[in-house]
């Protein structure tokens, strides 16, 4: 009906106002998305900073693009929780029992999952640039890094609701977070993949976060990015159009 | 076509679930402005025929119409007639009431959401606990509030799935009132209810439902009519006592439970059938502990009208 599609966006943005206040309530994810990744950043740069041999001069420099990798992994079991007690509270229902688009209530989680990532994103730049982070990149490549960190949340996002929509109890939706939290750890974020062991180097050399990590590292510093940005946004916008496929279907089929 | 004055038309429904057949054939009409009470025990399909009509399901065959609109077919302009509320309140346990409320108006764009929320919060008796999260609400609360989300937006048909289930009994009795008055607004209501009580207390007609098929259909009075007179229960201390009394009772329809040591006995509700057990038993001098006349349960309703049914 015309009606619905008018009002599709703003629909969408109410869902979003009251994901948003979830998330606002929540001390538990707001500690888990924004506090810890900074604790870490504190952690690696004050404590084992000292130690750790990156070729840079500035390791708060290095460690940004990591820390940024890490809370958006970390927000994602959230995504999951909290589409996942949607569908067991009846609020699905309820929404479609209503005149709004079928699929308004999913969107405004993912919008939602958008949003709530950008914001942590931001404190711990700031966080960052108070520790001395400081960048040489011009618009265009904070431009690009946006459009990087965007389509992986949108990818890791739409996993999530992959697991949301075939969970059969919480610990089921939250449980694919695990895997998401571990990968930005065995990546180049915290050290260069040089100094490790050659079995497990070949895993983050040729893992998503290693090269993410790396063409955001580039952008930030004024580096030449080479090749990782293309396998970055390949990896990025392959997982997002895989797992968005399998979500759309997976939603289709259970309403 | 269907009449103008009919809300609900359903014909010939039905809807399985893999290899469980959970809707038999069903066939209903629902009169605008009336309250309509599907009466069935857990498991009959009623929280499946509500969803149907309110198109969370779609039916395998047969049709069904809401407001004249096909629930299949329009299903669009079926949502934009109806409101929902969900056999487990479907209300956002950390919002409060207050934006629960402004949520709903929102997605139904109602222009004075604010004012709209606060009149249905005071409606209600909400207002005091308006701003808190909805998660420090009790059971009655909670249903008053879903209830008041479904009433945003002015909806002509309301389906209202168990409401008093899981209520304490002053509870009930307030969301009775409630939905006798949405009645009266002009609202057409569709409930469903396990108890026959509720049934008869608040609906025109009501449809008993079991296993998938729509067993008796009428008023209220109707139904009655169909029914057994109840039963008389009597406890016993001591086993013996139990037992001779089943065996002097032998001409009634009797059922002994030795375990609880009680026995059943079912009559017509005649006087002449209660003086003459009460004789039977001062005569035959035996220790009964209680003694209890109890009306016809759902269960006597379906286990009569099943009976008749299959001829026994
Ligand atoms: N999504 C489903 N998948 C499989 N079986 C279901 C589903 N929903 C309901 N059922 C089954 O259908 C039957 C009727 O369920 P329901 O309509 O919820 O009954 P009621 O609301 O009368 O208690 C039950 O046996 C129930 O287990
Ligand atoms: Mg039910």
């Amino acid at each position: 009906m015309e009606v619905i599609k008018k009002h599709f966006f703003s629909d969408i943005s109410v869902m979003l106002g009251r994901s948003m206040r979830h998330i606002f309530r929540s001390m538990d994810t707001i500690i888990t998305v924004t506090i810890m990744p900074i604790a870490m950043m504190l952690l690696f740069v004050y404590v084992l900073g000292g130690a750790i041999q990156t070729g840079t001069d500035n390791y708060v420099n290095y460690l940004l693009p990591g820390i940024m990798l890490i809370s958006i992994a970390n927000g994602i079991g959230y995504v999951s929780f909290r589409l996942f007690t949607d569908l067991q509270q009846g609020i699905f229902d309820r929404f479609h029992s209503m005149p709004i688009a079928r699929s308004a209530p999913l969107w405004g989680h993912v919008l939602t999952s958008l949003v709530s990532n950008a914001i942590s994103v931001v404190v711990i730049i700031l966080v960052a640039l108070i520790m001395g982070f400081h960048s040489s990149a011009g618009v265009l490549s904070w431009l690009a890094v946006v459009c990087i960190l965007a389509l992986f949340t949108l990818a890791l996002t739409w996993i999530a609701v992959i697991a949301a929509l075939s969970a059969k109890s919480v610990d089921g939706a939250s449980v694919v977070a695990y895997p998401l939290h571990l990968l930005p750890l065995i990546s180049s974020a915290f050290v260069p993949t040089k100094s490790m062991p050659s079995a497990v180097r070949a895993f983050t050399e040729n893992q998503p976060v290693t090269s993410i990590v790396e063409t955001i590292r580039a952008l930030l510093l004024g580096q030449p990015v080479g090749n990782d940005i293309w396998i970055a946004l390949a990896w990025c916008v392959g997982i997002m159009l895989v797992a968005y496929f399998f979500a759309m279907r997976t939603y289709k089929k259970r309403l | 076509m269907v009449p103008t004055d009919t809300a609900i038309s359903v014909n010939g429904l039905e809807k399985s679930f893999k290899d469980l057949k959970v809707l038999k054939k069903i066939d209903f009409k629902v009169k605008k402005g009336s309250i309509f009470a599907l009466l069935g025990p857990n498991g009959a399909g009623k929280t499946t025929t509500i969803k149907i009509l309110s198109t969370l399901l779609k039916p395998d065959k047969g049709n069904a119409r809401v407001s004249g609109f096909d629930v299949i077919i329009q299903s669009d302009q079926v949502r934009g007639e109806i409101s929902l509320t969900g056999q487990y309140a479907a209300v956002d346990e950390i919002l409060t009431g207050r934006e629960n409320l402004q949520m709903i108006g929102k997605l139904r764009h109602l222009s004075d959401v604010n004012k709209k929320a606060e009149e249905l919060l005071a409606r209600f008796d909400l207002l005091d606990a308006a701003d808190r999260p909805v998660s420090t609400y009790s059971g009655g609360m909670r249903r008053r509030l879903d209830l008041a989300m479904s009433l945003l937006g002015s909806p002509s048909v309301i389906f209202l799935d168990e409401p008093t289930t899981g209520l304490d009994p002053q509870s009930r009795l307030t969301m009775w009132e409630i939905i006798k008055n949405l009645k009266d607004s002009g609202i057409t209501v569709f409930l469903t209810t396990q108890h026959l009580e509720e049934a008869d207390q608040l609906a025109d007609r009501i449809a008993i439902l079991n296993d998938g098929k729509i067993v008796a259909k009428g008023s209220a009075a109707e139904l009655k009519k169909m029914l057994p007179h109840g039963h008389i229960e009597l406890k016993f201390s001591d086993e013996k006592d139990l037992q001779s009394v089943g065996n002097l009772l032998a001409d009634y329809e009797t059922n002994l439970n030795k375990e609880i040591r009680t026995l059943v006995i079912v009559t017509d509700g005649s006087i002449k059938q209660m003086t003459d057990i009460l004789k039977q038993l001062e005569t035959a001098e035996v220790d009964i502990t209680e003694f209890t006349q109890k009306p016809p349960t759902l269960e006597d309703v379906f286990l009569s009208i099943i009976s008749k049914k299959e001829g026994k």
